[in-house]
């Protein structure tokens, strides 16, 4: 019955959407303000019936309702609470749902949140925002109905697939997701802009916080999602150049560019058609993601879906969304009033080299994941694109942006002098020699490659210091007086410097592990000692024992740094007996100098395990980085609230115009 | 008008691209199955160096006499890993050889790999550099390929095997090739 609510709520949404497109788009258009206002009750009540189905569907799998045909596909009646929970969105209907629901969630908040939005513009934004919804409610009840009867019901499920049952992956798509669909808002606000005929720096002043909010998502999916890989996995990667790594990976680039772009809206009233058409491509980009994995056309352990007609239909809304919106760009973009011109030597003219390298990079990612489908297709030559090739293209176009990333801030709105800027960087030149220098002597027989990347990230981390003590004026003014400011800055301020230095402790991270990681193969009995390097590990014993939902072998291992007591490791070897599948649970044991990583194979008491070692020099740096990136834009984020704030704010802004020029 | 032709460009770029992913599909080709310019073409002639001591690898003549199926797989992938239980039920429940080839990966790593999950594997050839998976025309790993006694590439399917392709195409399949073998 309540599967059935569910199914019935959806249809609902449908047609809610239907007239959340109409309504307000023509209301726009004779400027009635009566059926503008349409658009935000709309959009809570389409909110409201996907939460609804969203509820029943989740209803069914914990209570294993078997007599659901995706429950029973996807769920077992022995699989702990979170992995039922997480498994809605693990299986291509739930996560279509789970999909709508976020694009709904976001039509919602605008309709909650943009009181300050004129008339039109709102209610262009929430059409076009249900206008997609309405794309993906007809795909959803069409070709992927999540709340089918089986008849008779079996008695158990199907199980989801064990190396999706894990807590990193059970929070990694939403994250994705929530990234992916919150550039919906962004290309809504492009298309109004559009058709409304104007972009001002009001408009980018709205989009930035949804773009910021839905990148801050995305770089917390993708990180969660590639290091879920490097411990489930089992061998200690953590970037595989995977075509579905590459589809999130997309869409991060350009969404970083457009949030680089959108600034130079806002405070220049410039580069007005590019920032469109940046944000239509980031959301196109997003929709790819979606098709690509759904299509079959990319396969990977991401790909739940194979059936070429939902391809093609997520094919066709592909098509009228990029199409359609690339149309309308060529008709009325050209029509845009151009901002001024400004000098190449400038803070926006540093915004736009970061926004060239960042599109050729996502262009380069574009190509080697693509490529070798297009060559086939037209052809028939093959060719095998890897690691190698996007070592090959997408670092170099990396390294001129991390040069650009210290200086950029350093130069002034308008007009810019690159020798000052320079010359302020000593510091951070000072330091990348002492860095690299470092790194070439300490470290013997040091390859060229880590020596440039530490040197860059010592670059880019000098580049942040020295803006943030420009910023606060460290050592011209009285030291108390610097704090006080520091104190005071923005919080864009702030998460400009914790994004940026980011970067740079990921890049360390990248380095150390890409470059310096030792790996130990044996088999091993219990009582037998392992030596890599500084740590000795004696194997224990293996122990046999019962999972809910899966057999397990787990390993006992004491580590010993230097002769002294390191650390006990538990890794595991799990079998799920439903599908058949074994599946590596390392143990890791992580510092801030690196990782110690144990995987233990097949074996047996007799003739021993096997056991591979890693030590992995400054993996946690990988992930710290980007949860630094992270941590930036909910920093920025908690900055709009002021920007964006109902009048009265305004004259706290005005008090703070070195803060707010600064951003 | 300069500036116009300017702002259609992005148009026309997608175009192309949206052009190259229609087109297959309104074909009605299955996604799943990459066009291979190698179907009915002799598999290339590699003479592929063995991965374990005590199992051969893959030469030219390896693969003539019988219908095999030729897996290429590497232990840095993970869908290889999802798709290897249908490899060892496929080598305990089925007479079919099954053909490894172990794809741009470090030996000792996928020795490791085959030693923890199972071999369901006949043969195994090295293609370390990847310049036979380039004359196979693998996109990526895993890939299979069903090969006929006289040594002809008959079937490619690209991704992780699946039970339905399994036992809706390829195990049919090979059933066809046999009897029109014997």
């Amino acid at each position: 019955m309540i599967a059935e609510i569910g199914h019935y709520a959806l249809v609902l949404a449908f047609f809610v959407a239907v007239a959340q497109v109409v309504v307000p788009m023509y209301g726009a258009a004779k400027r009635d303000v009566a059926l503008m206002g349409f658009a935000a009750p709309a959009a809570s009540a389409q909110f409201l019936c996907i939460a609804i189905a969203f509820g029943a569907l989740m209803h069914a799998y914990i209570t294993s309702d078997f007599s659901v045909a995706n429950v029973a596909a996807n769920s077992h009646s022995l699989k702990p609470l979170l992995y039922k929970i997480s498994g809605v969105w693990g299986n291509h209907e739930g996560s279509m749902v789970f999909w709508v629901l976020i694009l709904a969630l976001f039509g919602f908040a605008v309709a909650a949140f943009g009181r300050q939005l004129p008339d039109t513009l709102k209610a262009r934004v929430i059409s076009i925002q249900g206008l997609i919804g309405l794309a993906f409610l007809g795909f959803i009840l069409l070709t992927s109905n999540p709340f089918e009867r089986l008849d008779p019901a079996p008695l158990d499920g199907r199980d989801l697939n064990p190396l999706l049952q894990d807590p990193g992956l059970a929070f990694h798509p939403p994250m994705l997701y929530i990234g992916y669909v919150g550039f919906s808002l962004a290309f809504s606000f492009a298309m109004a802009a559009l058709i409304e005929g104007r972009v001002d720096p009001a408009w980018a002043r709205w989009v930035r916080p949804w773009t910021l909010a839905a990148w801050t998502f995305l770089t917390a999916g993708i990180t969660l999602g590639s290091w879920w890989a490097y411990y489930e996995l089992g061998w200690g990667g953590w970037w595989f150049w995977d075509p579905v790594e590459n589809a999130s990976f997309m869409p991060w680039l350009a969404g970083t560019a457009l949030l680089h772009s959108a600034i130079v809206v806002e405070k220049r009233d410039a580069l007005k058609a590019w920032t469109i058409l940046l944000a239509i491509i980031t959301f196109s980009l997003s929709l790819m993601g979606t098709f690509l994995v759904r299509s079959g056309i990319l396969t990977s352990v991401h790909a739940f879906a194979v059936d070429p007609e939902r391809g093609l239909f997520i094919l066709g809304i592909l098509i009228v969304a990029v199409g359609g919106s690339l149309t309308l760009f060529a008709i009325r973009a050209p029509a845009l009033k151009a901002g001024g011109l400004f000098a190449p030597v400038s803070r926006e003219g540093g915004l736009v080299l970061n926004n060239l390298f960042l599109s050729v990079a996502t262009a380069t990612v574009f190509i080697g994941t693509l490529y070798p489908l297009f060559l086939d297709a037209m052809t028939g030559d093959k060719v095998s694109v890897g690691a190698p090739f996007f070592n090959a293209t997408f670092v170099p176009v990396m390294i001129p942006l991390l040069v650009l990333l210290a200086i950029g801030p350093l130069l002034p709105w308008k007009r810019g002098n690159l020798r000052v800027a320079i010359e302020k960087l000593w510091v951070s030149a000072l330091f990348t020699i002492v860095v690299a220098g470092g790194i070439l002597v300490l470290v013997e027989g040091a390859p060229l490659a880590p020596v440039l990347g530490f040197g860059f990230a010592a670059w880019v981390a000098g580049g942040v210091v020295t803006e943030l003590a420009e910023r606060i004026r460290l050592f011209r003014i009285p030291l108390g007086d610097s704090l006080r400011r520091l104190v005071s800055l923005p919080g864009a301020a702030y998460g400009m410097s914790l994004a940026h230095i980011g970067m740079a402790v990921f890049i360390c991270g990248a380095t150390g592990e890409t470059n310096w990681t030792r790996e130990l193969v044996a088999t091993a009995k219990a009582g037998d000692t392992l030596t890599i390097g500084q740590y000795e590990l004696v194997l224990e014993k293996v122990e046999r024992s019962q999972g809910p939902n899966y057999f397990r072998d787990m390993a006992t291992l004491n580590v010993t740094k230097d002769g002294v007591p390191f650390a006990t490791l538990q890794p595991e070897r799990r079998l799920y007996p439903v599908q058949q599948m074994p599946t590596t649970e390392a143990a890791i044991r992580s510092g801030i100098e690196g990782d110690l990583y144990v995987a233990i194979g097949e074996g047996s008491t007799e003739g021993g395990y096997i056991v591979r070692v890693w030590v992995k020099p400054l993996v946690p740096w990988i992930w710290a980085g980007a949860m630094l990136m992270v941590l930036g834009g909910l920093f920025s984020l908690s900055d709009r609230r002021l920007r964006i704030g109902a009048p009265k704010r305004s004259k706290r802004r005005a008090a703070a115009p070195a803060a707010e020029a600064g951003d | 008008m300069l500036k116009r032709l300017l702002f259609l460009l992005p148009l026309l770029v997608f175009a192309v691209i949206a052009g190259y992913f229609t087109v297959p599909i309104l074909t009605k080709k299955d996604p799943h199955v990459l066009p291979s310019a190698m179907i009915d073409k002799p598999v290339p002639p590699h003479d592929l160096g063995p991965l374990l001591q005590d199992k051969p690898g893959v030469g030219p003549e390896a693969l003539r006499g019988e219908v095999t199926l030729v897996n290429f797989f590497a232990s840095w992938c993970g869908p290889c890993r999802v798709e290897h239980p249908i490899l060892m039920r496929l080598a305990a429940e089925t007479d079919l050889p099954l053909v490894g080839i172990n794809y741009k990966d470090k030996p000792d790593a996928a020795i490791v790999w085959l030693r923890e999950l199972g071999d369901p594997f006949g043969r195994i050839g090295v293609d370390g550099d990847g310049r036979a998976a380039i004359d196979w025309g693998v996109y990526g790993v895993p890939e299979t390929y069903v090969v006929d006694a006289g040594g002809h590439i008959r079937y490619r399917h690209v991704g992780p095997l699946t039970s339905p392709a399994l036992q809706e195409t390829i195990l049919p399949m090979v059933q066809q090739l046999r009897a029109a073998k014997g």
